[in-house]
């Protein structure tokens, strides 16, 4: 039997006027030692579901049918107090953000006692040692000592990695991970992901993988729920459902993933509209109005859930068989009118003499750190970039990839004149913009332009998206007041809003949407140059496609160059002809996306490349543990020499001593690589063979 | 443009698709705002009380004619009844016209004092919250040093050397209360212009005016109103204060503070209506306005406006 069965469960949320049916007959079970992942886009009901299992719902929140049963209990009716004791003590439970989850005054050690001393009456010595036992278990380095640590002590993989040895401090029987990973790096969620995996077979507990990502659920999970609109969708086992996807939403979501079509210059899938509105769901297929394959019964009748190992609830199922590998991909559309009357192309002002549009060259910032209240003393720099040099030319896409704290946007910052450089200079269409001031600066920055990546953040909730879009025109000048009233037409033409979207706040947009106006705002003022940082980061998978989408659509209409920053490696190869790499304020690895995403030289590409979860359970299987040990070392004092040496598994004593220069080893300047030891022996049998000898001894 | 075949195909059968945009036309920003208002009853009853007690005090006199210049020790502390529904005070005069006549002046200065110290503060704290560095940190000692001094006595030592007007008693309390206001907005702005939005103005090459004028002064309006309206009250409160101390506003005018201190003398001959009537004015303008400052934050929210 298994270990927890849900049958037929329901939960409505009570709001002001209406009502959610937020769970609508959701039914799961979960073996001991099984990983269930639950996945879908954000609203669907994945956290949800995760909160009725342990009754932690949000005000107004009750379920309102079907049963929970745990380990041959009924939770659903299960006085408050027996269930405390089930929550933390038999289900523990891990959420997404660490660093909002944990107490900031206590330190963590304590924190994680606190379930021990509850639920098993533990003395306060004891828990100690079994906190310290378990902060070992889940990798914390010197946990004796990190027991006294206040949360802001730690790094967020250790924060993480706190909250689970919160979560696994009783020994629970099952694990809820509600996005346990989405706050991380790539690096670090394979790290978390693998000590997930490894406590399950070690303790032999359940799990529940509760995440919008299919990469992470195809390497940690046994059985995949697919939910949309508060009702689970399809149901199989994983390696099952990646190479046999039947309900059309799956299939949906498949074809929106940018690595399934990166390099063969086709269009990501994107679904079109938006999940229904769960007050008031339609009596119907949900997902039949953003369906391309629904017929007349869709739109009338609700699919039920069918099937016995492998359910679905689809009338229009996809054939049975191995996914076609871009069915759904739609070749790009041609040249398309731009139809924007007073648009000016960067061609007009970016000489195609050969001069860079973008050149950089030894660019640094420092940030000095300051200690002490009255008499500030210098306590040395953290060094967010640190001599960086690459160009970027007229139309061209780079991608600026690494891991968080890697100066990725300081350098994004840098480029728009956020930020004054420290050291080094930044030409733009070979002027030194760095060195502009006043009236000729004002001018200088309408051709750059930032896109951010908290949509909400970056646009005035107090505006209205008129008054957004119309104030760069104002400030630089642009045309007379019905001009500007037109060119915020355009612009919403452009990015696919409709017009009356004018007279709207930005709350009243859907992220997507508002990533759109965002998109809208950095074309404004027909820029060259558009820096965009992790455009797409904080959307769901379908709506990130129809983002990506249309930045391609816009590159080719309007000649736009991006330099695309993200820590997401697929994204990045999607949208852009070549790819830096940055670790910790230096460019390590820069070369054409294609080459450098199949083929890196630069260990530490290879580790990001090998942590990117795929979508593919057979893949996954297949690949290497973790590639990138550990954590970046601090800015403050980055290592002498090579700053990777400390994670690399190729560093010898070279590496510490003198810092390697960005150069190919084997060619042109295509494609460079600043490493001792480079990965290229696949690549050529020259310098490559010997660094490969030298590495094995 | 822009929009894929099979999007524009599904478009068609998903209405759905603009689901954040509904159809109703979007509404004025002062009626929608006026929407959001009048869902808060208590707001709603505050504005009648303080829009009431206006009337009263400005009109009032319009139609309830009494002599508030002669003194009259003949009709000194009658008892409501006849010819003076709330009583006489001990010089003779008219209790009810008297409150008329000392509400202009605490509803004046009160509602100017507050205007001119919100104004002032706010602009200041903007300012010197989004400047940031050395501007700041001058601005607001500037700020630390006026607030060390206690406004009770500073107004104490002023009445003794300038006769109390109501002009003085405004300039004096607005430009005494506006340290309140400049140091709630500065912190407001501090984090306000981390914002993606201030810095995007930046990027675009906007001046910092604009970006304190169009994009910090909005988003602290909220707060700003809310702090205005206790400025309301405070000046109320201190204007009373000063009456209580003998050293308001000097006769024949009065205010509703002086009227209570004085009323306080007959607490023993139970002269009730000398004591009661200013009093829960006072506490009812002062709660009114209260209620109007919740209800115009909320107004002034554009994220709790119905679309």
């Amino acid at each position: 039997m298994a270990l927890l069965e849900i049958r037929d469960l329901s939960t409505d949320i009570t709001l002001r006027r209406t009502v959610v049916h937020a769970l609508d007959r959701v039914s799961l079970e979960v073996s001991a030692g099984q990983t269930l992942g639950i996945v879908g886009e954000s609203g669907c009901g994945k956290t949800m579901t995760a909160m009725s299992i342990e009754r932690l719902l949000p005000p107004g929140g009750q379920i309102v049918g079907g049963s929970v049963r745990f380990d041959g209990r009924e939770l659903t009716a299960l006085p408050e107090r027996e269930m405390c004791e089930v929550r933390g003590g038999e289900i523990g439970m891990i959420f997404q953000d660490p660093a909002t989850s944990l107490n900031a005054v206590q330190p963590v050690g304590s924190q994680v006692a606190e379930p021990l001393r509850l639920h098993r009456g533990v003395s306060r010595a004891q828990a100690r040692t079994q906190v310290i036992d378990m902060f070992a278990r889940v990798g914390i380095p010197s946990p004796a000592r990190r027991y006294d640590d206040y949360p802001h002590q730690l790094s967020g993989g250790q924060r993480q990695r706190v909250m689970i040895a919160m979560a696994l401090i009783c020994h629970p029987k099952l694990l809820i991970a509600d996005e346990p990973t989405t706050a991380l790096d790539v690096t670090i969620q394979k790290q978390v992901l693998e000590l997930i995996d490894d406590l399950r077979a070690e303790i032999g507990m359940a799990v529940i993988l509760v995440t919008h990502d299919l990469g992470v659920i195809a390497g940690s999970a046994d059985r995949v729920a697919v939910m949309y609109a508060g009702r689970i969708v399809e149901t199989a086992g994983a390696v099952e459902l990646f190479a046999n996807p039947r309900h059309r939403y799956t299939e949906a979501l498949f074809a929106a993933l940018p690595d399934r079509v990166a390099g063969t210059a086709q269009r990501l899938y994107s679904i079109p509209g938006l999940p229904p509105d769960l007050t008031d769901p339609p009596s119907a297929c949900r997902f039949a109005p953003r369906c391309r394959h629904a017929v007349a019964r869709c739109r009338t009748e609700t699919p039920d859930l069918s099937g016995d190992h492998h359910a679905f609830a689809c009338f229009v199922p996809r054939p049975a068989g191995p996914a076609a590998p871009v069915a759904s991909a739609v070749p790009a559309a041609g040249a398309r009118a731009v139809g924007e009357a007073g648009w000016v192309a960067p061609t007009t002002y970016v000489p195609a003499d050969g001069t860079a549009l973008l050149s950089v060259s030894d660019l640094a910032k420092d940030f000095p750190v300051r200690t002490g209240l009255i008499a500030q003393r210098n306590a040395g720099a953290v060094s967010a970039v640190a001599g960086v040099t690459f160009r970027l030319d007229r139309g061209e896409a780079v991608g600026l990839v690494g891991e968080s704290g890697c100066g990725k946007t300081t350098l994004a910052r840098l480029i728009v004149g956020l930020e004054q450089p420290s050291r080094g200079e930044i030409l733009f269409r070979g002027r030194r913009v760095d060195r502009l001031r006043g009236t000729a600066r004002r001018l200088e920055r309408r051709h750059v332009q930032l896109m951010f990546q908290d949509s909400y953040a970056s646009l005035d909730p107090r505006m209205r998206v008129r008054a957004i879009l119309r104030e760069p025109l104002e400030i630089q000048g642009v045309g007379t007041s019905r001009d500007r009233d037109r060119r915020v037409d355009e612009l919403l033409d452009a990015v696919g809003l409709p017009r009356r979207s004018a007279e709207r706040y930005p709350h009243e947009f859907s992220g997507g949407q508002r990533q759109r106006i965002g998109l809208a705002r950095a074309l404004a003022l027909q820029p060259g140059l558009i820096v965009a940082d992790e455009p797409v980061s904080a959307l769901d998978v379908s709506v990130q496609a129809q983002i990506l989408n249309l930045m391609k659509d816009l590159q080719q209409d309007r000649e736009l160059s991006y330099l695309f920053i993200s820590h997401d490696l697929a994204v990045v190869r999607y949208l852009t002809d070549r790819i830096a790499v940055m670790y910790l304020g230096r460019i390590v690895e820069t070369g054409p996306s294609a080459a450098v995403y199949s083929a890196p030289w630069h260990p530490y590409t290879k580790g990001l490349i090998d942590a990117i979860p795929v979508a593919d359970p057979v893949q996954e299987a297949a690949k290497p543990r973790a590639a990138v040990p550990g954590e970046p070392p601090s800015a403050l004092n980055p290592p002498s020499g090579c700053r990777f040496r400390t994670r690399c598994p190729r560093a010898q004593d070279l590496c510490a001593e003198q810092e390697p220069p960005l150069a190919n080893p084997i060619g042109p300047a295509s494609r460079l690589v600043a490493c001792h030891f480079p990965l290229t022996s696949s690549a050529s049998a020259t310098v490559g063979d010997t660094s490969d000898e030298r590495d094995m001894t | 443009m822009s929009v894929n075949p099979i999007d524009l195909a599904t478009e068609q059968l998903a209405p759905q698709h603009e689901i954040a945009l509904p159809a109703g036309r979007p509404r004025g920003a002062f009626r929608a705002g006026a929407a959001v208002f009048v869902q808060n009853r208590l707001a709603v009853a505050g504005l009648a009380v303080v829009v009431l007690l206006v009337l009263f005090c400005f009109g009032g006199p319009l139609v309830y004619h009494t002599n508030q210049v002669d003194v009259n020790l003949a009709n000194a502390t009658l008892p409501p009844g006849a010819g003076h529904p709330l009583g006489t005070d001990e010089t003779g005069y008219d209790e009810l016209g008297r409150l008329m006549v000392g509400g202009r002046a605490s509803l004046t200065i009160g509602f100017a004092a507050a205007l001119i110290a919100t104004l002032v503060g706010t602009l200041w704290g903007a300012v010197s919250g989004f400047f940031g560095g050395l501007v700041d940190a001058v601005m607001m000692r500037v700020v630390d040093a006026l607030l060390a001094i206690p406004i009770l006595f500073l107004l104490l030592y002023l009445v003794t050397i300038v006769r109390p007007s109501v002009t003085v008693m405004i300039v004096v309390l607005g430009l005494t209360a506006w340290l309140i206001p400049a140091r709630l907005v500065r912190g407001e702005s501090l984090t306000l212009r981390m914002r993606e939005y201030v810095q995007a103005v930046r990027m675009m090459g906007g001046s910092s005016w604009r970006s304190v004028l169009r994009h910090i002064l909005p988003n602290v309006a909220g707060t700003v109103i809310v702090n205005a309206t206790f400025q309301v009250a405070d000046a109320i409160l201190l204007i009373a204060y000063l009456g209580y101390l003998g050293l308001g506003i000097s006769p024949p005018a009065t205010d509703w503070g002086g009227m209570l201190s004085k009323g306080t003398n007959f607490i023993f001959p139970n002269y009730w209506w000398l004591i009661y009537p200013a009093g829960i004015l006072i506490v009812l303008v002062v709660v009114a306005v209260n209620f109007v400052g919740d209800g115009l934050r909320d107004a002034v929210e554009v994220r709790l406006r119905r679309r």
